[in-house]
Formats: C-alpha cells, sequence, structure tokens
C-alpha cells in the first residue's frame, strides 16, 4: 500500500473526498434551509435572515395549518389512498407474478409477452382517461388506484423472488395434499416476507408522492391528497386562500404579535409534504436498496 | 406400398397432434387453480392496457364525446378522418418546437444525468471507511423519496425573486434579483440540476452493487503490476461496468420522449413555454384542457412510435458495438 501515496493517488483523493461531500452538502442543504425558514418568525424570512438556521422561533405557521381543515384532511387522504392503494396492488401483483413464476405453466410465455408489450408500448394520455371516466370512475378514488394496480416492474421483481423457493419445498408441500393456493399461502408467502415488505414499499412511495392522477381525476377539493394540496398552494398561487388563512390566525392572535406571512405558510406547507417521507426513510431504505439489486440481478 | 405408409404415417400424426392436444389439456388441468388465480391481473392489462391502445384509433377519428356513452361507443359512432389529425400536428407551428424542445431537454438530460451516478459510484468505491460510506449512500438516495411536488416547490421558494435565499444573497451582494422559474433560458438548467440532484444516489446504488462484483484478484493482480488507482479505474472498474452500463443506457434513451412531463407541467408556465414545452405537456394541455381529443391522442401516437424507434436503435447499436442488449 506504500505505493499509493503517490502523487496521482492523492489527487483521486482530493476529487473523491471533494465530489462527496458537496453531494452531501447540495443533499441536505436544500432541505435544512427549508427546514429552517419553516421554523422562523415572519420578520426574519422577509429580511432574509434565514439560511441554516431558523430565526425567532416560531411554530405558528404549522399551527394554522395543521388548525385548518385542508391540509389535515389532504393528509388522511392520501393515508386512505395509500394503504388501500397498495393493499390491492399487492393483491393483483402476487396473484400474476406467482403463476408466472412457474416454469412449466401452461401459456406461461403468452402471457409474459402480453404484459412486457405493456412496458414499452401504450395507448397515451388521452385513452386512458376517456376510458377511465367513461368508466364511471371520474372524481373516484378508484381513477386513482386502479389504472396503475400491477406495475409490470414490480411485477417482475415479485415473480423472481418467487422462483427462488426451492421446489422440493413445494413438492413435499404437494405430496402432504396441498392444493397450490394452500402452498401460495402456507409456504411461499410466508417465505417471500421480504420481497413483499420491499414491494410494498414501492408501491406505498408511489401512491404517497402522487398527484397528476388526482389532479385530472378529481374535482373536489375535501377529496384532494397531500401533494396535490401542495401543489394548489405553492405551485398554483393560491395566494387568496393563503392570504384568508393568514388573515384569519392575525385576528385570532393579536396579542402574540406573531404575524404570518403568506410566504412563511409556503414554507410550512412545503416541509409538512417532506416530513412524513424524511421520518419512514431511515427504516425502510433498506428494503428499497434490496429491491433495486434484485431487480437489476433480473435485467 | 407407398400409400399405404403414408396413410399409417397420417393416422400417427393424427394421433400423436389429440395426443399433444390430451396432453395440454391436463397441463391446464393441473394448473387450473393458477390459471384462474392468473385471470384477475391479465383482466387489469387487457382493460387498462390493452382498451387503452385500441383507443389510440381515436387519433384516425373525430372524436364525439356523446354524454352517458362509453369510450368504444363513442368511438364506433364517430367520423373516421383517416391521417388528418396527425398531419395537422406535423403541419402545425407547435410541432417544431415542442418536438424540438422534448429533444434537448432529453439530450442534455441524459447527457449530464446518465455519468453522474457513475461518478458517484466509483468515489464511493474509493473510500476505505467502511461507516462514512454507508452514511453518506444513505443521504444520497434520501431526494428520490421526495415528491415531484415538493421538489419543484423547493425549487420554487428557494429560487423566488422576494424571498427566495439566492436572491436575498444576491441582493446583498448588490445584484439585481433574478426571476429564475421564470427565465426560459434557464428552465434546461433547472431542469437537469434538479434531475441531478434527486437521481445521483438512487442511481448509483446499481452501479454500486456492479462495483462490488468485480472479482477482486483483478485489482490484486493489477497492483502487482504497478498500476495506480487511477488506471484501476479506468482500466478494470468501468471496463466491467460497462455491461450494467449499456443496459441502463439503452432504457433510458428508449425513453427519450417521455422526458418528465409530470415534472416539466409543474416547473413550467407560459413564460417559459419557448423552452420548456415539450410533447407531453402540449398533449395534456391540448387533450384535457382544451379537450381536443383526437389530435391529443395523434400526438400521443406520435410520441410512443418515435419512442419504440428510439428503443429499437438503441438495442440494435449496443448489440451490434457489445454482447449486451435488451433482446
Amino acid at each position: 500500500m506504500n505505493i499509493d501515496k503517490s502523487l496521482s493517488s492523492r489527487l483521486l483523493d482530493v476529487f473523491v473526498h471533494g465530489f462527496i461531500v458537496i453531494v452531501l452538502i447540495a443533499t441536505l442543504l436544500p432541505v435544512v434551509h427549508v427546514i429552517s425558514v419553516s421554523l422562523s418568525g415572519s420578520s426574519e424570512i422577509m429580511a432574509g435572515n434565514v439560511s441554516i438556521f431558523p430565526r425567532s422561533f416560531s411554530l405558528s405557521a404549522y399551527r394554522l395549518l395543521v388548525n385548518d381543515k385542508l391540509i389535515p384532511g389532504s393528509f388522511l387522504n392520501s393515508i386512505v389512498i395509500t394503504i388501500i392503494g397498495t393493499i390491492i396492488n399487492m393483491i393483483l401483483t402476487i396473484s400474476v407474478a406467482y403463476p408466472l413464476s412457474k416454469k412449466k405453466l401452461p401459456y406461461r410465455n403468452f402471457f409474459m409477452g402480453l404484459i412486457i408489450v405493456t412496458m414499452f408500448f401504450g395507448g397515451g394520455l388521452i385513452p386512458s382517461f376517456l376510458l377511465v371516466t367513461s368508466l364511471g370512475m371520474y372524481n373516484s378514488y378508484w381513477a386513482l388506484i386502479l389504472p396503475g394496480a400491477i406495475s409490470t416492474y414490480n411485477m417482475i421483481i415479485m415473480r423472481t423472488f418467487f422462483g427462488y423457493v426451492p421446489d422440493d419445498i413445494e413438492e413435499a408441500a404437494r405430496i402432504d395434499g396441498a392444493g397450490m393456493m394452500q402452498t401460495l399461502f402456507r409456504i411461499i408467502l410466508p417465505l417471500s416476507m421480504a420481497a413483499i415488505a420491499t414491494i410494498s414499499l414501492f408501491y406505498a412511495v408511489g401512491h404517497w408522492n402522487s398527484w397528476f392522477s388526482a389532479m385530472i381525476y378529481l374535482y373536489d377539493v375535501d377529496k384532494f391528497p397531500l401533494q396535490l394540496v401542495i401543489r394548489e398552494l405553492i405551485m398554483q398561487n393560491e395566494t387568496a386562500r393563503l392570504m384568508a388563512m393568514a388573515g384569519d390566525f392575525d385576528r385570532a392572535n393579536e396579542m402574540s404579535g406573531q404575524k404570518i406571512s403568506v410566504d412563511g405558510l409556503k414554507y410550512s406547507a412545503l416541509v409538512l409534504s417532506i416530513i412524513p417521507m424524511l421520518i419512514i426513510y431511515p427504516f425502510v431504505q433498506k428494503y428499497f436498496v434490496k429491491g433495486v439489486m434484485v431487480g437489476s440481478l433480473k435485467g | 406400398m407407398g400409400w399405404i405408409d403414408l396413410v399409417s404415417q397420417t393416422k400417427k400424426n393424427g394421433l400423436m397432434k389429440s395426443k399433444r392436444f390430451e396432453d395440454k389439456m391436463k397441463e391446464i388441468i393441473k394448473y387450473k387453480s393458477l390459471l384462474l388465480l392468473l385471470t384477475p391481473g391479465i383482466l387489469y392489462y387487457i382493460v387498462f392496457h390493452y382498451i387503452p391502445m385500441y383507443g389510440i384509433s381515436i387519433a384516425f377519428i373525430d372524436y364525439k364525446q356523446v354524454a352517458g356513452q362509453g369510450m368504444l361507443e363513442s368511438i364506433l359512432n364517430s367520423e373516421w378522418v383517416g391521417f388528418e389529425n396527425i398531419i395537422n400536428f406535423a403541419k402545425s407551428p407547435m410541432f417544431f418546437k415542442v418536438v424540438r424542445n422534448t429533444f434537448l431537454l432529453s439530450f442534455y438530460s441524459i447527457l449530464w444525468e446518465f455519468p453522474a451516478p457513475i461518478i458517484l459510484a466509483i468515489c464511493l468505491n474509493e473510500l476505505r471507511n467502511y461507516k462514512y460510506k454507508r452514511i453518506v449512500q444513505t443521504i444520497s438516495y434520501l431526494p428520490h423519496f421526495i415528491s415531484v411536488v415538493s421538489l419543484v416547490g423547493i425549487m420554487i421558494m428557494i429560487l423566488s425573486p422576494s424571498t427566495g435565499y439566492i436572491n436575498v444573497v444576491l441582493v446583498k451582494l448588490g445584484f439585481e434579483p433574478i426571476y429564475f422559474m421564470a427565465k426560459s433560458e434557464l428552465f434546461r438548467t433547472l431542469y437537469i440540476s434538479s434531475g441531478i440532484w434527486t437521481g445521483i444516489g438512487w442511481g448509483a446504488i446499481i452501479y454500486i452493487a456492479a462495483i462490488s462484483g468485480i472479482d477482486s484478484t483483478l485489482y490484486e493482480a493489477a497492483v502487482i503490476d504497478g498500476a495506480t488507482r487511477i488506471q484501476r479505474i479506468f482500466h478494470i472498474t468501468l471496463p466491467m461496468i460497462k455491461p450494467t452500463i449499456i443496459i441502463l443506457f439503452i432504457l433510458r434513451t428508449g425513453g427519450i420522449l417521455s422526458v418528465g412531463t409530470e415534472k416539466v407541467l409543474l416547473m413550467y408556465s407560459p413564460i417559459t413555454y419557448e423552452t420548456a414545452d415539450v410533447i407531453g405537456t402540449y398533449l395534456y394541455r391540448r387533450g384535457l384542457v382544451y379537450m381536443d381529443f383526437s389530435y391529443a391522442t395523434a400526438i400521443g401516437l406520435f410520441n410512443s412510435l418515435i419512442n419504440l424507434a428510439f428503443l429499437i436503435t438503441a438495442n440494435y447499436i449496443a448489440k451490434k458495438y457489445s454482447d449486451i442488449s435488451l433482446w
């Protein structure tokens, strides 16, 4: 290892460590900054004094957002959509992945072909939209759940996992008189818990972060999921609504002297949209990494 | 003698055929519960993927949505106009603009976003402290989990001309504030930079896995031969992960025209249409805002076909110049 004190090796170290530090700072800085601003008093925000640490710590914006029914309501909506959506996703995905993992299944190649083609070619936005609405799902959560019920990518990962279960175990079950469905429930699924957890998380994150389907299919603001509400507040500049909220709070809290700026509200709303993911992330990230690796092995 | 052979041969073929048919039926019966299990899923694909494919025919008709009628009924009741919609799109002034924007955005996206995870993976591989490496990795793919809405939200707030931190600093340094999100010429830069921010860590995962699969004896032999670390990177690491790089590149190129429409939709505004309006967003406006269903479907068809063409080309080139390809 003494050869490695050469100039080229040290230059490499400079580059490597420099690059990594830049990536770390660039990744964390925006998030830290936004959180800090959201926790700062509005006069400081307007004066632009907040960079990394909050100034004149204030939770007023959060209190306002949480007490108004818009954001908590949309939060609940997102939870409902995510839970129901993921359950349906998993039932359908497993119901397709398990049979297709059996190499001797009749017409297996035909079915696989049918499914894989959909990864490369599709009807497009308009035909899908017209279909979904003509099926009566406009303004319904079903429009958010059914069209994407099976992700072929996830299904293939699941199928690969099922393929890893040794045949002998299933043979033994069959000899003991178990039918194929019993084998699935009593043996295969318990053995595949890791894969099920991973794929469920993939689907769940997908639901939680989605907004576009909600935008085109949902009409009632009460039904909006969290991401769509955030979009309305920050991107569509629902300033009127935000100012009304700020105004309400002002009247209610005149004594505390804490005024809330519209921008302050936006920062806080933004943080509320990120927080759930930030909290869950450390616990679940290892599942995701494993899932990607299995998926890439098959690919 | 000849025709007796023929007859018995035919009888044998017939017997073999009906025997094969019998065997096939036995297989189907044996797997009947699995095939049954498969049915809802297949139904899903037919309804939500293949029926819309049939719906592409909307591009060739003058689609009139009648209240109370389903999509299929309305298709059957509408007039055939052939290639009129596609030709109108091709002749329209928007055509050149959105196609150009889509290609440029895709091209620069791939140019800048594709190598970044590879570089990160190689850098991470050079780290000797395992704990540090794990921490960096974990932090680096956090952005992948932040939704597009939140991502663009962060951009909008930080780049805001009034309270955004970037402009606050600029003003303190004596400059005029810049309304970043409203400048056409900055759109691509912002789109791609945020794309790198989101994807670098997550994209590196696959490369890190591939690198860890490289036989360490190769490195040992290189060290004995006196190769420097830089040389080892370029002569061992990179060539050994070439298959991974190529496959991912094909997949990336195949999606060249599905430039993240959702993200553009969130980032753009009429002021930035000049560079920001891509095929997907134009399709969205014509189809779902102006309700010009046939025209928008024609745009979608164009989009899908070009995507397919790129995928096939990329795969062909890969096949020709290496052993790696998708099919």
